[in-house]
């Protein structure tokens, strides 16, 4: 597949180089393809996305493993995975129509009028754009993650947690004690939502504006990511070198994704021998 | 008030796993500054009575316990009482070895002092290294503090953990079949420090073995299907037992 994409890209390689990564124009008409605005936005909406949901996750994954009796915990669990099952135009349809409206008659007018002279949360508010693509994609994120880090959380051994207690530990004490042990594989789980994140290109492209820009001019304007401009222009591109440009995308999309997948692998590799010293039976 | 000559005093006893009663009217008196030993056949609540000794047993979700516990003239089942005090001044120390893996040795011994208030470095590292020193493990690992606890052997595991439970400063430390999972020579540095610790600590040990039993132990409690059948000092149990079930077990009739 890489090679694929390699010879795809050909064109746009041998024309812009290590250019194409730098530049920041995208015009197809002129034939001049620049992908830095898109590589930001990919990167900033993903970014702030894990940095919303992480938390909410490992809320949601404590409460699930430690706080609920079982058989509850394994209904919402059951619930939170067939969320984990919906398709993501859905989920950029209910962006549009539920969450948008939402944050734009809501949430936005009010952190504006709070925190308006503040450069980020100035500017007018559209209701789609950056800060709403990160918040759809960490509602996205949010029953895989979630997910996850409860199986995580499952698999510390209780001779652990006994360990604590026994010590005097608080629930909190405990708890903390719970996430230094698998603190590498909620990185790992991190690591997957990132790369589900930078990936995701249909509820993106639905809900960000689509504006090719280095920066957005406050979290509220409009932005776009790689995964978003090839959902939206591959099927009406004719030009062969923007179609080589978007193959071009294509391939630094596949090889961002397998950067931070090596990472997460690498990372719960490290994790597990490090355990498997001691807690094995 | 007038203060016990016992250190711990379990009166009528009673534990439950959901609606199964596994511990039956258990009353023992234990005297402090000694080392009690609790045998019985395996199933027959050993576990579970010392569990219930620091306010363990009710971890384990629908575990329920009746009667009182009283250490030093307090019965640790009142309302008002703080499980995580009791379990901090009452240490245990379990069957397998369970330090931290993902923590380094002197963070394994530094975990109950730091939850516990104490933050200066320098008061820290004098209670590791008094702990590791009481546990018998500080010659062998004081160059390796920062190594992870994973690295050492199975018998340097379960001192460690001695080591952790000692850093509290408890009044009772107990040690549920702490040398079962070990090799022979590791068990004998165990049994030896268990020795040593009574002259400080009251010491209560779940052991499976007659001979560790009789070996270490000023009492032993003999426990039969929930029921404490026999209690008295270990010399007098194994050489006069008064009940013919303990005659039994130390015969080696019933296991
Ligand atoms: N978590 C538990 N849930 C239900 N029953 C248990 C649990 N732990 C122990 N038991 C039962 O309680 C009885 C006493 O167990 P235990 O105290 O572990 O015995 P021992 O330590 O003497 O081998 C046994 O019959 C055992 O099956
Ligand atoms: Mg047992």
């Amino acid at each position: 597949m890489f090679y694929e994409l390699y010879l795809g890209s050909w064109l746009s390689i041998n024309k812009f180089g290590l250019g194409f990564i730098i530049g920041s124009v995208w015009d197809p008409v002129k034939g001049i393809f620049g992908a830095l605005p898109l590589i930001l936005g990919t990167l900033f909406t993903s970014a702030i996305a894990i940095l919303i949901s992480f938390p909410i996750s490992l809320g949601i994954a404590l409460a699930l493993s430690e706080y609920m009796p079982k058989q509850l915990s394994n209904l919402f669990f059951f619930f939170v995975e067939l969320l984990a099952a919906i398709p993501s135009v859905i989920y950029g349809l209910w962006g549009i129509y539920v969450l948008i409206p939402f944050l734009r008659e809501v949430i936005y007018p009010f952190i504006q009028s709070n925190f308006g002279f503040i450069p980020l949360f100035s500017g007018p508010i559209y209701g789609g754009g950056f800060l709403t693509t990160s918040i759809l994609l960490a509602i996205m994120l949010i029953p895989i993650m979630s997910t996850i880090m409860r199986e995580i959380f499952i698999l510390v051994p209780s001779a652990l947690k006994e360990a604590a207690i026994s010590l005097g530990a608080t629930k909190w004490e405990v708890i903390s004690v719970m996430i230094s042990y698998a603190r590498l594989g909620i990185i790992g789980a991190i690591m997957l939502g990132l790369g589900r994140a930078i990936g995701e290109a249909m509820a993106v492209s639905m809900v960000i504006g689509n504006k090719f820009q280095l920066f957005p001019s406050s979290l509220f304007d409009a932005w776009y990511t790689m995964a978003a401009i090839l959902a939206n222009e591959f099927i009406e591109a004719i030009n062969p070198l923007h179609i080589s440009a978007l193959i071009n995308v294509g391939l630094l999309l596949l090889v961002i994704n397998l950067i931070v997948s090596i990472i997460a692998k690498i990372i719960v590799r490290y994790h597990l021998r490090i355990i498997g010293g001691i807690m094995r039976e | 008030m007038i203060m016990s000559a016992y250190k711990i005093e379990v009166e009528n006893l009673n534990a439950w796993y959901d609606y199964k009663h596994v511990l039956i009217d258990i009353n023992m008196k234990i005297k402090e500054r000694t080392v009690t030993a609790i045998m019985g056949p395996s199933g027959c609540g050993k576990t579970t009575l010392i569990r219930c000794l620091n306010r363990m047993h009710e971890l384990v979700p629908k575990a329920k316990v009746s009667g009182k516990v009283i250490f030093n003239n307090l019965n640790i089942y009142d309302n008002n009482v703080d499980p995580t005090w009791i379990r901090r001044k009452i240490g245990m120390v379990f069957q397998k070895p369970n330090p931290f893996p993902m923590m380094s040795i002197y963070d394994n011994v530094a975990f109950g002092p730091k939850i516990h208030g104490i933050k200066k470095r320098s008061i820290l590292d004098k209670i590791v290294k008094q702990s590791l020193e009481m546990a018998g493990l500080w010659e062998e690992v004081k160059d390796d503090l920062q190594k992870p606890a994973s690295a050492l052997s199975g018998g340097q595991q379960q001192r460690l953990c001695i080591a952790r439970a000692l850093a509290l400063e408890p009044e009772v430390i107990l040690m549920d079949e702490p040398t079962s999972h070990l090799d022979p020579i590791s068990a004998t540095k165990i049994e030896m420090l268990i020795r040593k610790l009574a002259e400080n600590y009251t010491v209560v040990i779940v052991t499976h073995n007659m001979q560790q039993a009789a070996r270490i132990s000023d009492y032993v409690a003999f426990l039969y299907m929930g029921r404490l059948v026999e209690y008295g000092p270990t010399k007098e149990v194994f050489e006069r037992p008064k009940n013919e079930l303990t005659e039994r077990y130390i015969t080696g009739k019933i296991s």
